[in-house]
């Protein structure tokens, strides 16, 4: 037991994780397609078609699981970020860069599903849903730390005003998500909220468990193949980089 | 305690001697409320829709104005540093400059907010929701504010940055304190609203004065 | 009293320094000298506390500055770079607050008194930004003498100080150390205060 955990921080350092990410990264690759693959089928050709929302709806199964990885990356992106600061862990601080980028695509993506959903349903591009809403605030919230930390030149203080930044922010995720749920109470017009959807069938929701794995794979593969490129790029200057076969070439 | 004190009198002296600071955001929260009747139209009944909201997004608009010289001013001319070791803990002092940010940012708008309100046609009662509700939710804002005004300082682009960085999470002062007015106008009564930005302020009053603590420190390493 | 052991600066990508070893004590102080870019400034702020070695410990009477922070303040007295006062206050104000931060009494009589000492009578009431550039680090000067605080550290004090004010503040800081004070300062010129050990980066 004891030795496993030796095991473990041997690959805190740039130096030994940089080796071990690219030998993971086609594991996750082939995991992401295999989810994504099953996922799709079951989305497309085994859930049924809705009563009233016709082959459309289909849509959620990619609107669903983006929301939800955007919300998972923010809190996985937080932690990486708090044990950076309080471990003064570069590693760790390059795992939550890495991330952010993943994460605000899927808030984007989510975001944009949702416009596509809205459209043949209610007949418009936008409905200001307390979901839909909070994804919006989300993603600000992911613009904010990505600029902050592309404004800062120096990496390690682009890492510690990161981790504020993010910490801030899991914090009030909850608080936001809570009043903009409270004011859209208070003004349901008409409008109809995407948090309405059909009841689920239980292919749906398998449907939508597949898919987010799949996002989940991906994310992990595309967060490692990140963080490879800011192990190089911030570790530039240090021999073992240097010697690096990529490099030499 | 004694040197909290110190560092409020200090800044509001240096504000007396330069009153234009005080002027802009207030002449800035006029300007910007003036602005969207003349965008939207006259009548009054739709004024008065608007009004809590206009008023609400025009204060937090004037908040974030100032927000930029809570730390930039002292952190240029070394007094900042010398704050950071002094013996007094750096939160308190950072608390002192929040508060006189918030006297000098904050409570004018709150003295203003009723007379912009008259021009939105908005009746005493709400007048009196509209005080409360700022009187509540400048200091929230200036709260909030500070920590973004600490991890942007020196940082390029820094305005842009702050807004970016700081209006996502005024989204609740927002909600709750428009609301509240909304609320009272609907006949629904702004307790709930109010007591509810009344808490979110006594957790940020809590909290972020150690977060831009840790964001001035890690700004001056 | 003053002690720093295996310190490792790290600006950037560069190393400035690694593993360096220093300690002051009373009746000693300590002429900080290197080329431009040495890490001179950077030596000086892990000394006083604003930044955190990459390596490394500093320690105030055996304990590390680290966990006891306030104690190590109350006895640092530290000038950077800046001048560290308000432009629109004037010269009395600063001190008054600059005792107020220290957490130190000063009466007005004794701030005026260290004014007049190093030369500003008749512009205490001015606001800083008037006086010339000398007059305002006289200013500083004036903080040395009444803040009555063990260690110095002092990035670069004689800057913009004509020949009399260069006298006035070695003098200041001859008497400190002599009073059972310590000091740490960088300085390109050779500092006529007897004394003194060289650490050179």
């Amino acid at each position: 037991m004891n030795n496993r955990l030796i095991n473990w921080f041997r690959f805190a350092s740039p130096h030994t994780f940089y080796p071990l990410a690219g030998k993971m990264i086609p594991i996750f690759w082939v995991l992401a397609a295999l989810f994504g693959g099953a996922g799709l089928w079951l989305s497309f050709f085994v859930a049924p078609t809705d009563a009233t929302q016709g082959e459309g709806y289909r849509i959620i199964f990619i609107h669903v699981p983006t929301s939800w990885m955007s919300m998972f990356i923010y809190m996985v992106m937080a932690g990486w970020a708090a044990m950076g600061l309080s471990l003064n862990a570069r590693l760790s601080s390059m795992m939550a860069q890495a991330l952010a980028p993943t994460g605000a695509l899927m808030a984007f993506l989510s975001l944009w599903t949702g416009a596509f959903w809205g459209k043949p349903m209610w007949g418009t591009w936008w409905v200001w849903d307390a979901r839909l809403t909070s994804e919006l605030i989300l993603f600000f919230l992911y613009l904010g730390f990505m600029s902050l930390q592309a404004s800062i030149d120096d990496p390690r203080r682009a890492d510690k005003a990161g981790a504020i930044v993010a910490l801030v922010g899991v914090v009030n995720v909850p608080i936001i998500y809570f009043s903009v749920k409270w004011w859209n109470t208070l003004h349901q017009g008409a409008s109809v909220s995407i948090n309405k959807s059909p009841s689920m069938a239980m292919t749906m929701l398998w449907g939508m468990l597949l898919m987010a794995l799949c996002l989940w794979m991906y994310s992990i593969a595309v967060a490692l193949t990140r963080v490879r490129a800011i192990i190089l790029e911030r570790e530039s200057h240090t021999d073992w980089v240097k010697q690096l076969k990529e490099i030499k070439a | 305690m004694n040197a909290m004190l110190a560092i409020i009198r200090r800044d509001l002296l240096m504000v007396m001697r330069r009153k234009s600071e005080v002027l802009t955001a207030l002449f800035f929260f006029v300007i910007v409320s003036s602005l969207f009747p003349l965008g939207i139209g006259p009548e009054p009944a739709l004024l008065r829709k608007i009004a809590p909201g206009v008023l609400w997004v025009g204060a937090l608009l004037a908040t974030m104005l100032g927000l930029q010289r809570m730390f930039a001013a002292d952190h240029a001319d070394g007094t900042l540093e010398q704050m950071a070791i002094s013996p007094t803990p750096l939160v308190l002092l950072v608390l002192g400059k929040i508060v006189a940010h918030w006297l000098v940012s904050g409570l004018p708008l709150v003295l203003m907010a009723p007379v912009l309100g008259i021009q939105f046609d908005l009746d005493t009662g709400a007048l009196g929701v509209l005080m409360l509700a700022l009187l509540l939710g400048t200091p929230l804002l200036s709260l909030i504010g500070a920590i973004g005004a600490a991890l942007t300082l020196g940082v390029r682009g820094g305005g842009v940055l702050l807004s970016l960085l700081v209006l996502p999470l005024y989204v609740p002062a927002l909600i709750f304190g428009a609301g509240a007015v909304e609320s009272h106008i609907a006949g629904l009564g702004a307790g709930g609203h109010l007591s509810l930005l009344a808490a979110i302020l006594v957790m940020a009053a809590f909290f972020a004065p150690w977060a831009a603590t840790a964001a001035l420190r890690i700004a001056l390493e | 009293m003053l002690s720093a052991h295996g310190l490792t600066c790290v600006r950037g990508d560069r190393r400035l320094f690694v593993g360096l070893d220093l300690s002051v004590d009373a009746g000693e102080w300590l002429h900080v000298r290197g080329e431009n870019g040495a890490g001179k400034t950077s030596l000086l702020r892990l000394l006083a506390g604003l930044s955190q070695p990459a390596e490394g410990e500093i320690r105030w009477c055996g304990q590390p500055i680290r966990d006891t922070d306030s104690t190590y303040r109350q006895n640092l007295l530290f000038f950077g770079h800046h001048g560290a006062l308000k432009e629109d206050l004037t010269a009395l104000e600063n001190l008054a607050f600059a005792a107020a931060m220290d957490g130190v009494e000063l009466q007005e009589s004794n701030a005026m008194q260290a004014l007049y000492r190093f030369g500003l009578k008749g512009r205490e009431e001015l606001p800083v930004r008037v006086l010339s550039a000398g007059q305002k680090r006289r200013v500083m000067l004036a903080r040395l003498a009444t803040r009555k605080a063990k260690l110095w550290v002092l990035d670069e004090p004689f800057t913009a100080l004509d020949v009399k004010a260069v006298e006035l503040l070695s003098v200041l800081i001859s008497e400190h150390v002599a009073g059972g004070g310590m000091a740490v300062l960088t300085s390109h010129q050779t500092m006529p205060i007897p004394g003194g050990r060289v650490v050179q980066l």
